[in-house]
């Protein structure tokens, strides 16, 4: 029977969504929308997802609401948007009416038993030699996935770099911080990177065997680095720099490589052969975790914005 | 009604939602966030299939709970790469607005 915990629960995030969508001021929408991530994570706590409530929580509400927070602000001097014809919005209220009525119908009618892949991953699990199932699916069952995944992000990145004024390029992405160096936020970007640190690299490790891993780890790296650069104690590096570059492509490189190897010693691109597949496991995560911190914490700048001074 | 159904239900009204401001707002900001809103919502439903899954002792099945984590970092992804369309289309245009006829704007 359903809990009136998860009836509130779905009510507020139900709520919120609405907030999102129909609140006037582009501000408090993005405010909305970060609380209504915030909630989700509870949501994917209830639905015992507890991986994915750990990227909800860092990737979901976190990096995205701070990405988006930047841009409303950045947009508040532009004029307001003419509201839509009304012919136009009562085709979205039958779009979306539409949509939300199908979906709602098909979860209603979804087959019973469930269709579930959970036992052969329960046979499958000891032969990859991690013991959190879903580090097991990302990095052994279905690591294709989480290669193209690594990809996606490098070219959302060069995506995003692209958009770089001619003049600004090879510069250094965003606007220059000037946080005052002896403030409050200059303290607590001091005092917590420490914390987060050692928080961030507990979340990466115990992923092989606990909810955590890559991904999450990473975000956390990242979030610290963007503290520091958002006090002004440190500044984003230029995209040009070949270190930067180098780093970017370590993680896919090794990845791949680590797949060709598959190719001769298990038959197959990205086959693990079992006497090796955890230490080939940690040399992929190892591999994409300075990667997926730097990617990740570099698509909240945004592309460059400052010249080099010559 | 159990509580995965509940959650896949909620999660079908966020699509919903989310498909309203795509083609309702105007303004490419809201236009994400609505995506953004609508995705979420096709995660939910995929976690609440996901918890149905429960076997062999996981309590959701591993395999759509570990594609999710992907699905998150990848919109993520797309996401910036929409702000930073958005943002250059503002600083080249002075105008964030995808109507035929923008209003004649004065500050520029």
């Amino acid at each position: 029977m359903s809990s009136a915990l998860d009836i509130g629960l779905l009510g507020l995030l139900l709520g919120l969504a609405a907030a999102v969508i129909f609140m006037r001021s582009s501000f408090a929408a993005v405010c909305a929308f970060i609380a209504y991530g915030l909630l989700l994570t509870l949501a994917w706590l209830q639905l015992r997802g507890i991986d994915v409530a750990l990227t909800e929580a860092a990737i979901g509400g976190g990096l995205t609401g701070a990405m988006l927070i930047g841009a409303a602000s950045r947009l508040r001097r532009a004029p307001a948007a003419v509201p839509a014809h009304p012919a136009t919005i009562g085709f979205a209220a039958l779009a979306g009416a539409g949509t939300a009525a199908a979906l709602a119908a098909c979860v209603l009618a979804l087959p019973d038993p469930a269709p579930t892949l959970a036992p052969l991953v329960a046979q499958n699990i000891a032969a990859t030699g991690v013991n959190n199932a879903i580090t097991a699916v990302l990095l052994a069952f279905r690591s294709m996935d989480t290669l193209l995944e690594a990809i996606v992000l490098l070219f959302a990145l060069v995506g995003v770099w692209s958009m770089a004024p001619d003049a600004a390029w090879p510069g250094r992405p965003g606007l220059r911080q000037n946080a005052v160096p002896n403030g409050i936020y200059a303290y607590i970007a001091r005092l917590l990177p420490p914390i987060g640190l050692v928080v961030a690299a507990y979340i990466f490790w115990v992923g092989a065997d606990a909810p955590g891993g890559k991904f999450q780890g990473a975000t956390i790296f990242a979030a610290m680095w963007l503290l520091i650069i958002s006090a002004g104690l440190s500044d984003v590096p230029p995209v040009g720099a070949r270190w930067l570059r180098v780093a970017l492509i370590t993680g896919p490189l090794t990845f791949i490589a680590v797949g060709l190897y598959g190719i001769g010693s298990a038959g197959a691109f990205l086959g693990l052969p079992e006497v090796m597949a955890k230490p080939l496991i940690v040399v992929i995560e190892l591999a994409l975790l300075p990667t997926l911190t730097l990617i990740l914490a570099l698509l909240i700048p945004g592309p460059p914005e400052r010249a080099l001074e010559p | 009604m159990n509580d995965a159904l509940l959650y896949g239900v909620a999660a079908a009204i966020l699509i919903g939602l989310g498909v309203f401001g795509l083609i309702a707002n105007v303004a490419p900001l809201r236009k994400i966030l609505a995506f953004n809103i609508a995705g979420s919502g096709v995660f939910l439903l995929a976690g609440a299939v996901a918890r149905r899954g429960a076997a062999a002792g996981f309590s959701g099945d591993p395999v759509p709970q570990a594609l999710l984590i992907t699905g998150i970092v990848v919109a993520f992804s797309a996401t910036a790469l929409a702000v930073a369309l958005m943002l250059r289309l503002h600083a080249v245009a002075g105008d964030v607005t995808l109507a035929e006829t923008p209003p004649a704007s004065d500050d520029t």
